[in-house]
């Protein structure tokens, strides 16, 4: 396959970035995306030229580092896959691929492709966990849990914190995020003491950080690698008012 | 130089691990806030590890290469964490446990260790349940378990086909709520590049800023590496691309030792590799073999009328297929131990009869049990999987067979540790895949989830804390002391070393053809003469790389390839030691097959009489190492050979 | 007032959202109701309609509360729009090619056209009660609609327009009705696609009733 790309390219988090075109031939369509760019990479390196940065790390679809804006989807055109699991056999000989890096504000970029995610840490750390102290648990089959509720909760909880979704939201929310964590919890019987404050507080960093509103158009749902239903965020929805209706 | 003191408690076995902590010492609440931990690696022993020592007190500052704690490369395992809950009431206990994972191990590991291992692996269970891990449940709202290779009992627990994902979620959630305490300090994109020491403890690490490119000084009474393992050294295997070898291999320039590094298991179930722009191997889950017929043509011509692509698998018929596993080992079939599944795989591609483009891939065929349970059945056990087959090969595996080959997965060798898990150095404690202590030869699947959780949650909080509270009076060691200076100097002179290169092969280059030796000499079957002539390949390559390596860019920015090129500096000594320590041992014995020492039939020929010890090298200087050996003792269990037929 | 409504989370934000939204569905079949009226050809029926809904204290009181829901409904859509607007500094070189709801994305711009109308009908009729401009009346000084919608919908262009706006009021509360229930956290259940066949049937119906009504008096009167 003969390919052009028009990548993204931006020296630091301060420099103004630019798109730069690059031609790459003779592409086996069973190479991964990240293989054409390691390719790429390559051919520049020999030029003596900067590579492309981009994050990546386990290159099976699970590390969630991977987050390219390919062609105007994130993870590029193919459904229910990271990029690193895409494979070039989606796009068509000739084709011009445009990747860019995702876009949010609280998602500087880096170098690049590369953007600083930190912010979904930050907002696991105010309450994307239950508090037990190591050693402190009790046996674990004393706690029963319907196995539907696990079921939906093992769903949500699937989620690989690429940012997928705030990639393709057009708000630049992170609610799909934040809300497959608390649902996560809210459906096991561990996860009630602390729910009320969980959904609160990670709602509260969530917007301290800038993300945008939702506006249930469920781009989130559609480009999430894992398939994230966007069932959850009704589930927090209703978290959130249940925990402000009761709280004091 | 350190004597091999592996510190095993007294007493029977079983109590060893009680009598450790009924008499190591404490340290009080208000002299832990006084003591600073350093943990390299955020996987699942060095999460957990971090969460446990911030709940108690102590000052923890953790690091890790990625750009957040989640991404460690524990989130790939697929299948299962064991425990001996024996809650399927199938005649499991924590002795079954440890004795399974010993005679798994090929008796190549520590009973002490591997003891405490099976006791504190219910703990694990009951902790990440607590955590709220979803894992799976039975319909009376119980835990749910599945049965695994190398066992007769159920006692393998799951959260689908993503056990390590939500095991590691669990730690990192844990993680979290220490750093928004404050307990830890959590450092992202940060790669430990030497380890410091003061008076001969490790008192400390150089690490850089992977963003900045700036070199940071970082001080800790004691230091946890739980790096994981060195896989990467064959380029391709199942690892992440940025796992690596180098924390522990500078600790090991500093005087800790490294144990058993040619042990390295190879995972029969793979995709199989399809090019040379190829970059990683894709595991698939070693469940898939409990209802997947492993199988190659029995007419050499049927292969390569297959390789050639004009003969699908599905057009050879039955009578023409070799179902070699089940005609080897008729008891277990197709669920004989990793090890034995992969050497049966690559003896059969060896003789000729390996499909698919390149010939090196073997058939596995859902064809029988989708005949039998129907296709729903399989799309529920396996649905996600097949999936992924598809994504990656672009073939659909319900009507044609998968294509699969061995991939290299894990290590069980690494740094050399006692039972504290303390390595050599003092100070410097080494936890989860980075240390050799509960594998021994070969790992059973579901069983690295369980040491990495172990070491974390419930060994080094314990031992950790023995050795501290020695060191209650020992203030904060300034960063700007000489120790800390001469150390960055020296990464410093390292770095800029490596860039003063600028030669005309990529970082890339030279990792994939280590990988291509590493695997043609040094991977599933060696010999002497292959070892040999791997470690004048791996030296001579080694020379190549450093005055031909191109770095392009600087050392302080954002530097990819300065990174890469750090990481194979020190896989391409690895790799020699890891050959030395294959060819020094003259035995066959799970990870480690020398075709030398095989039985007539092709199993492995163990020598319990010379080899039964513990290869721990010690560092003389590049290229130069020295064997010390750790004998092991058995005295619970008796030594037997391993059979599955 | 803008200040502490910037203050709210961004879901709370959506709960006020959406339950002002759903106050304003059931406003919208009520007016349809009277606006049917119309259809009859004896006025009385939707002069007495409207003359109850001109007088009646529980009705007025209602007006109140219904202009504070427009005013606040509207208020918050632009809030949440900027603010989002915001999370995005730099935008993408290729449009967003996800699949979506094709309607979801365009709600502010949607919104902003039945804004439009709405001053537009309030000019028309809420202006003309008040006197604020002139129009047909009854003997005793009372506002005659009945006679302004006529005098209305025999306008080509008017009713042609009407029916226009009527459309984008549609494709706004398509998305609107189950973007409610979901804002409202009432979308996980087994009844999520019962509510989402519903909200399509209501921004059809709707719009439909409010549409026949100047076709009838174009086509038929």
């Amino acid at each position: 396959m003969n390919l052009t790309l028009k990548i993204w390219r931006q020296k630091d988090a301060k420099s103004k970035g630019k798109f730069v075109i690059y031609k790459l031939d003779n592409i086996s369509p069973n190479c991964s995306f990240l293989e054409m760019l390691d390719i790429l990479n390559e051919s520049l390196i020999r030029k003596n030229e900067e590579p492309v940065v981009f994050d990546h790390d386990c290159r099976e679809g699970i590390c969630g580092m991977c987050s390219l804006y390919i062609n105007g989807r994130p993870h590029g055109p193919d459904d229910a896959v990271t990029a690193c699991q895409l494979h070039m056999r989606k796009f068509k000989d000739g084709d011009t691929i445009t990747v860019e890096p995702w876009r949010a504000k609280p998602f500087p970029v880096i170098k690049d492709l590369m953007v600083d995610r930190t912010a979904f840490d930050r907002i696991i750390q105010e309450g994307g966990y239950i508090s037990v102290n190591t050693g402190g648990a009790m046996e674990a089959n004393h706690i029963l849990i319907p196995k539907p509720a696990a079921e939906l909760s093992m769903d949500a909880a699937a989620c690989i914190g690429c940012g997928a979704c705030v990639a393709a939201c057009k708000n630049a929310s992170a609610m799909l995020f934040v809300s497959a964590k608390v649902s996560q919890f809210a459906l096991l019987p561990q996860g009630r003491p602390e729910a009320k404050e969980r959904v609160m507080k990670m709602v509260k960093m969530m917007d301290d950080l800038g993300f945008g509103n939702c506006t249930n158009t469920y781009a989130c749902e559609a480009e999430c690698p894992k398939s994230i239903s966007r069932s959850n965020i009704a589930r927090m929805n209703l978290e959130f008012i249940c925990a402000k209706a009761s709280w004091e | 130089m350190a004597e091999l003191n592996s510190k095993i408690p007294k007493g029977p076995v079983a109590q060893k691990w009680s009598n450790y902590k009924a008499h190591q010492n404490l340290v009080n609440p208000s002299n832990k806030r006084k003591l600073d931990i350093i943990v390299v690696g955020t996987g699942l022993a060095g999460a957990s590890a971090a969460a446990s020592f911030g709940e108690l007190g102590f000052n923890v500052k953790i690091f890790c290469y990625q750009d957040s704690p989640r991404r460690a490369h524990s989130i790939a395992a697929q299948g299962g964490i064991n425990a001996a809950k024996n809650y399927p009431n199938d005649g499991d206990s924590v002795y079954r446990l440890f004795y399974d994972t010993l005679k798994g191990g090929d008796y190549r590991a520590r009973e002490a260790n591997v003891h405490r291992l099976a006791e504190v692996s219910n703990a694990i269970i009951d902790q990440c349940v607590a955590q709220g891990v979803p894992f799976a449940r039975e319909y009376g709202g119980s835990l749910e378990n599945r049965s695994f290779g190398g066992a007769q009992v159920s006692r393998t627990f799951f959260a689908r086909g993503q056990t390590g994902q939500q095991l590691l979620l669990g730690a990192y959630s844990a993680l979290s709520r220490q750093i928004k305490l404050g307990m830890v300090k959590m450092y992202n994109r940060h790669e430990m590049m030497d380890l410091v020491m003061v008076d001969g403890k490790a008192r400390g690490i150089i690490a850089r800023n992977l963003i900045t490119g700036k070199l940071e000084r970082y001080f800790g009474h004691a230091v946890i590496l739980a790096t994981g393992g060195y896989g990467n050294v064959f380029y391709l295997s199942t690892n992440a691309m940025g796992s690596n070898t180098s924390a522990i291999w500078q600790a090991m320039k500093h005087g800790a030792y490294f144990a058993n590094p040619c042990f390295t298991q190879i995972h029969p179930t793979c995709i199989p590799v399809h090019g040379d722009y190829q970059s990683k191997l894709t595991l698939m889950s070693e469940s898939l073999r409990n209802d997947g017929r492993i199988w190659v043509p029995k007419k050499k011509e049927d292969a390569e009328k297959n390789r050639q692509g004009q003969l699908k698998a599905n057009d050879i018929p039955e009578e023409d297929r070799d179902y070699f596993l089940e005609r080897r080992y008729p008891a277990f079939g197709n669920l004989v131990p990793r090890d034995v599944a992969s050497r049966a795989a690559k003896e059969r591609c060896d003789a000729g009869f390996g499909v698919g483009p390149t010939g090196l891939a073997v058939f596995l065929d859902f064809k029988e049990s989708i005949g039998r349970l129907g296709k729903h059945v399989i799309e529920e056990r396996y649905g996600n999987l097949f999936q992924m087959y598809e994504k990656i090969v672009d073939e659909n595996p319900y009507e044609n067979p998968m294509m699969i080959y061995p991939a290299v997965h894990y290590t069980m060798g690494g740094l050399w540790v006692d039972y504290e898990l303390q390595s050599t150095i003092t100070g410097l404690f080494v936890a989860g895949e980075a240390n050799f202590s509960d594998h021994g030869a070969n790992r059973l699947g579901a069983s690295a989830l369980m040491q990495g959780l172990a070491d974390g949650y419930f060994v080094l909080p314990y031992t950790v804390q023995n050795y501290l509270s020695a060191e209650i009076k020992t203030p904060r060691i300034p960063v700007d002391s000489k120790a800390f200076a001469d150390a960055e100097k020296k990464v410093q002179d390292r770095l800029e070393k490596l860039m003063a290169i600028q030669g005309t092969n990529t970082v890339d280059h030279f990792h994939k053809e280590l990988g291509k030796i590493m695997w043609e000499h040094v991977g599933m079957g060696r010999t002497k003469e292959g070892l040999t002539k791997g470690i004048a390949l791996i030296r001579d390559l080694r020379k190549k790389f450093w005055s031909d390596v191109r770095i392009p860019g600087k050392i302080e920015e954002l530097n990819v390839e300065l990174e890469k090129a750090n990481r194979v500096a020190d896989f391409l000594e690895l790799g020699e030691l890891l050959a030395l320590d294959a060819l020094e041992r003259n035995e066959s014995c799970g990870g480690h097959f020398r075709e030398e020492y095989q039985t007539p039939e092709g199993e492995c020929l163990r020598d319990d009489q010379d080899y039964k010890y513990v290869a721990a090298w010690e560092y003389v200087k590049e290229g130069e190492f020295r064997l010390h050996k750790e004998p092991l003792v058995y005295e619970e269990t008796e030594v037997k050979a391993r059979n599955y037929k | 007032m803008s200040a502490s409504l910037l203050r709210f989370s961004s879901i709370t934000k959506k709960i006020w959202m959406a339950l002002l939204g759903i106050f304003l569905l059931i406003f919208l079949v009520v007016h349809l109701s009277i606006n049917l009226c119309l259809l009859k050809s004896d006025p009385t029926w939707f002069n007495d309609a409207a003359r109850f809904m001109g007088t009646n204290y529980v009705v007025k009181t209602f007006e109140v509360v219904l202009f504070a829901g427009f005013i606040f409904h509207i208020l918050l859509g632009i809030i949440l729009q900027v603010q989002n607007w915001m999370s995005r500094p730099v935008r993408y070189a290729v449009n967003n090619k996800s699949t979506t709801p094709f309607l979801s994305k365009y709600m502010i711009w949607t919104g902003g056209i039945v804004f439009i109308f709405l001053a537009i009908h309030l000019v028309n009729f809420w202006a003309m009660k008040l006197g604020w401009v002139g129009g047909p009346r009854f003997a005793d000084g009372e506002p005659n609609f009945y006679q302004k919608a006529i005098d209305l919908f025999s306008i080509p262009a008017y009713s042609l327009f009407y029916i226009v706006l009527i459309i984008v009021l549609g494709f706004h509360l398509n998305h609107a009705f189950q973007a409610a229930f979901q804002t409202l956290g009432l979308n996980f259940t087994k009844y999520s696609k019962c509510i989402e066949r519903f909200g399509m049937v209501y921004s059809i119906v709707v719009p439909l009733g409010f549409i026949i009504i100047p076709i009838y008096f174009l086509l038929i009167r």
